[in-house]
C-alpha cells in the first residue's frame, strides 16, 4: 500500500516510528522532539505515542547530549539524536568526531556506534550565516560517520530505516526546503512512499533523469533544482544526465563514472561551500574513472567560499539556484564545442 | 506577581534609597516604549506576504523572527547603567538589548529588512548585529555571549580601562556548558563581567521545569562563589538597583555578578509559533505584570508623572520607531556582489 507524501519530514518520522515500534533500543533524544518534532518535523508524533521515557526532550547541551548518545550506544542502545539545525554543530562536535565516529576503529572493534543523528540544512529563506549551512563535508571528512542526504520522500524512509538497522554512526542530513512543512517553501515533489517498511541501500546513486549531453551531480535540495534546470535545458535541446547521489559516505562511484563516460562532460552542484569539500571529492572520482571520455574539464558550482549572507539579494547570490545552474550547464557544453 | 507591590511609603523609601531619580525612571519608560513599539511594529512588518499562509521565505523581512515583548524591563534596567564602550553580547533574541545599548533604531531596522543601510549591510540579519561603535554583538547560537562577554571583560581588565562587559542569555541557553566555564574563568582572573539571565520559563517549546535540576540558574553563580540577584524581571526598579550594584562592582575591579531576571515573553519564541505547550491563560495571567503599565502605575503613585505624560513619552516612542522603520523601509537593498566579499579584511 502506498499514499501520497509530501516531503521528507514525515517520511523520516514515520520510519522511526515503525521501527521504535519493534525496537526497544531506539530512544530518541534532542531538543524540542516532543511539541516541535525537532522543529523541522523529524520527530513529529512520536511522543504522543512511546511518551517522554523514550523521547526526550534535553537541555540546550549539545556536548551532552551527544556524549550520551555516545555512552549509550556503548551499552547497546540505538539513540537517535537531534542536532536541530546542523549549523550548531559547533557546540557538541567534540563527542560526534572525535569519540562517535571514532569509538569503532579505537577499540579495535569492541565498541558498535549504533547513532543515528538527524539534522536540518540549507538555505534560502532567509536565515542567514548561522541557520542556513549545509556542512555535511565536514562530516564527511571525517572518517567514521556514513553521510545520507535524502532528495525524495520515498528516499528519506528507506534510507532512516537503514540508518536505524545501522551499527554505525549514521547522519541524516535534511534539507529545510524539501520537508514539506507549511511554513518552508516546498521545492520538491508529492509522491508515493509504502506504507510498510522497506530500506534504501546506502552507496547506491539514483539517476534521477537520463540524458546525454552532460551529466549533472548533485544531492538533497540541488537535486531538484538540476531537475527544473535540465527541464529548461531540454528546451534548449540539451540533455542533461541528473544524477542523485543519496549518501555522499559511503559513495557510489561506479554510477558517476558510468554516467561521465555516457556524456563526457560533468557538472557538479553543491549547497555546501565551495571548496575542499563535496564537489572537490567527486570530481576527483569521476577524472579519476573518466579522464579519456571527458570532453572538458569538470566543473562545479557551490557556494562560493563566504557564509549564507541574510539580505535577499545576497544570499540569491552565493546558494546556487536554476537559473545559475542552467548558465553553468550552457559554459560546460560552449567549453565543450571549443575543444 | 511573584514579588509584592510596595506601599507608597516603601516604594518612596526604595527609589531613594536606590538613587533613582523622576529624569532615570522617565527616561526608563520611555526606553521600555522604544522597545515594545519597535518590536510590535517589525512583528507588523514581519507578518506582510505572511498572512494567510505563513511562509518564512515571504514578505520583506524573511527568516526567523524572535521577539523580546515583555522583557523589555530587563534590557532597560540594565542598559541605562552602560556606557557606550562597555560590551554587550546579546542573543537570537537580541532588538531589546540593542536597543538599550543605544544602538541607533534606524540601523538596527535597516539590518533587519536587510537593507544596505543597515548596521551590517545586510549580511547580518536579526538574529546578528554587530556595532562597533556601540560595543554590540549577538550570536544566533545558544551558549555563545557567555564567553565572548568574559573576553571583552579580560581585555578592559588587561589594558587597565574601567569598562564592563555584559552577557545576556536566557534560562535555557544558561543550560549550556559555556556558563559553567565562563563562571569559572570569570572568578579566577576576576573579570568585569555581569552575566544577566533572562529566566523567561521557555526554551523553544522547552518549559523550565522540564530542562533545569534546580528552580534557578543563579544557584549555580552562587557555587562559583560569584555574587548572585534574582530580581523580578517584569519590575524594572528590581533590575535597575540589581544591575547597578553589580555593574559599579565589576567596575570598580571587584570582578563578576549573575543577575537571573525573571520575566515572561508575551509573543512565540519566534513568529508563527503555535505555543501548543502553554495556555493562553498563563499568557494573560502575565500581562498583568507588563512591566510598562507597571511602571507608569508606580510613577503616577510617586507623583512624578501624570497620565499625561506617560502618554507622551510613548507617543514620542512611537514616532522615533516610525522614522527608523521608514528609514528602512526606504533603504536599498545591498548590490547582490557584496556577497561576494568581506570574508577577510
Ligand atoms: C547551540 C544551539 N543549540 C540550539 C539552538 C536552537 N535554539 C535557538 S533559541 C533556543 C532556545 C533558547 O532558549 P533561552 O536561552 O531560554 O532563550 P529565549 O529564547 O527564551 O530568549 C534554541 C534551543 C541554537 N540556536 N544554538
Ligand atoms: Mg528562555
Amino acid at each position: 500500500m502506498t499514499r501520497t507524501m509530501k516531503g521528507i519530514a514525515f517520511a523520516i518520522a514515520e520510519a522511526i516510528d515503525q521501527e521504535m515500534a519493534e525496537r526497544s533500543d531506539i530512544v530518541v533524544l534532542g531538543e524540542d522532539v516532543t511539541y516541535w518534532g525537532a522543529v523541522f518535523g523529524f520527530t513529529m508524533g512520536l511522543h504522543q505515542k512511546y511518551g517522554r521515557d523514550r523521547v526526550i526532550d534535553t537541555p540546550i547541551t549539545e556536548q551532552t547530549f551527544f556524549g550520551m548518545a555516545c555512552g549509550a550506544a556503548s551499552v547497546g542502545m540505538h539513540p537517535v539524536v537531534s542536532l536541530m539545525f546542523v549549523d550548531f554543530l559547533g557546540a557538541g562536535f567534540d563527542q560526534m568526531y572525535n569519540h562517535i565516529a571514532k569509538n569503532h576503529y579505537m577499540s579495535g572493534g569492541q565498541f558498535a556506534m549504533p547513532v543515528t543523528i538527524l539534522t536540518a540544512i540549507g538555505g534560502g529563506y532567509g536565515d542567514a550565516a548561522q541557520h542556513s549551512q549545509v556542512l555535511y563535508g565536514l562530516f564527511a571528512h571525517v572518517p567514521g560517520f556514513k553521510v545520507v542526504v535524502p532528495a525524495t520522500a520515498y528516499d528519506a524512509k528507506g534510507l532512516t530505516i537503514s540508518a536505524l538497522r545501522d551499527p554505525n554512526p549514521v547522519v541524516i542530513f535534511g534539507h529545510k526546503l524539501l520537508t514539506g512543512l507549511p511554513f518552508l517553501p516546498f521545492e520538491g515533489q508529492e509522491e508515493e512512499v509504502p506504507e510498510e517498511r522497506y530500506t534504501v541501500e546506502f552507496g547506491k546513486a539514483a539517476i534521477r533523469r537520463e540524458g546525454s549531453d552532460l551529466t549533472m551531480i548533485a544531492a538533497g535540495l540541488m537535486v531538484h533544482r538540476c531537475l527544473r534546470a535540465a527541464d529548461e535545458l531540454a528546451r534548449d535541446g540539451i540533455s542533461a544526465e541528473v544524477i542523485d547521489l543519496r549518501t555522499l559516505v559511503p559513495l557510489d562511484t561506479e554510477t558517476l563514472v558510468a554516467s561521465a563516460r555516457k556524456t563526457g562532460r560533468v557538472l557538479i552542484v553543491d549547497e555546501d561551500y565551495r571548496s575542499y569539500g563535496m564537489t572537490g571529492e567527486v570530481s576527483f572520482h569521476v577524472q579519476a574513472g573518466a579522464l579519456d571520455a571527458l570532453k572538458t574539464p569538470i566543473r562545479r558550482l557551490a557556494v562560493p567560499d563566504v557564509p549564507i549572507p541574510f539580505s535577499e539579494p545576497l544570499e540569491r547570490t552565493v546558494i546556487p539556484s536554476v537559473e545559475q545552474i542552467v548558465a553553468e550547464a550552457k559554459a560546460l557544453l560552449a567549453a565543450g564545442a571549443r575543444a | 506577581m511573584w514579588k509584592p507591590e510596595p506601599s507608597l511609603a516603601d516604594l518612596r523609601y526604595t527609589v531613594e534609597k536606590a538613587g533613582l531619580t523622576p529624569e532615570t525612571l522617565l527616561t526608563a519608560y520611555r526606553q521600555m516604549c522604544l522597545i515594545r513599539s519597535f518590536e510590535e511594529t517589525i512583528a507588523d512588518r514581519y507578518y506582510i506576504g505572511k498572512t494567510p499562509q505563513f511562509n518564512m521565505a515571504a514578505g520583506p523581512i524573511r527568516g526567523e523572527m524572535h521577539l523580546a515583548v515583555g522583557q523589555e524591563a530587563v534590557a532597560v534596567g540594565v542598559g541605562m547603567h552602560l556606557r557606550d564602550a562597555d560590551a554587550v553580547v546579546s542573543t537570537h533574541r537580541p532588538h531589546h538589548h540593542a536597543l538599550a545599548k543605544g544602538v541607533p533604531a534606524d540601523k538596527l531596522a535597516a539590518e533587519i529588512f536587510g537593507k544596505v543601510t543597515g548596521l551590517c549591510r545586510g549580511k547580518g540579519g536579526h538574529m546578528h548585529l554587530f556595532d562597533a561603535e556601540h560595543r554590540f554583538s549577538c550570536s544566533g547560537i545558544v551558549g555563545a555571549s557567555f564567553p565572548q562577554a568574559a573576553g571583552a571583560a579580560f581585555a578592559f581588565r588587561h589594558r587597565g580601562e574601567p569598562y564592563v562587559a555584559v552577557a545576556f542569555a536566557g534560562e535555557g541557553a544558561a543550560n549550556h556548558g559555556t556558563l559553567a566555564e565562563t563562571l569559572n574563568a570569570a572568578v579566577l582572573w576576576n573579570l568585569p563581567l555581569v552575566i544577566v539571565i533572562e529566566d523567561n520559563m521557555y526554551a523553544d517549546s522547552t518549559p523550565k521545569w522540564q530542562a533545569l535540576a534546580q528552580p534557578h540558574q543563579f544557584q549555580r553563580a552562587l557555587g562559583f562563589n560569584v555574587p548572585a540577584y534574582l530580581v523580578d524581571g517584569m519590575d524594572l526598579i528590581d533590575v535597575w538597583r540589581a544591575a547597578k550594584e553589580a555593574i559599579e562592582r565589576a567596575r570598580a575591579g571587584y570582578g563578576p555578578s549573575f543577575i537571573e531576571a525573571v520575566c515572561y515573553r508575551y509573543r512565540g519564541h519566534f513568529e508563527g509559533d503555535a505555543e501548543e505547550y502553554r495556555t493562553r491563560e498563563e499568557v494573560e495571567r502575565w500581562r498583568q505584570l507588563d512591566p510598562i503599565p507597571r511602571l507608569g502605575e508606580r510613577l503616577k503613585r510617586l507623583g512624578w508623572a501624570d497620565d499625561a505624560t506617560l502618554e507622551r513619552l510613548r507617543r514620542e516612542a512611537e514616532e522615533e520607531v516610525a522614522r527608523a522603520i521608514a528609514f528602512a523601509e526606504q533603504s536599498p537593498l545591498p548590490d547582490p556582489q557584496e556577497a561576494l566579499v568581506g570574508v577577510f579584511r
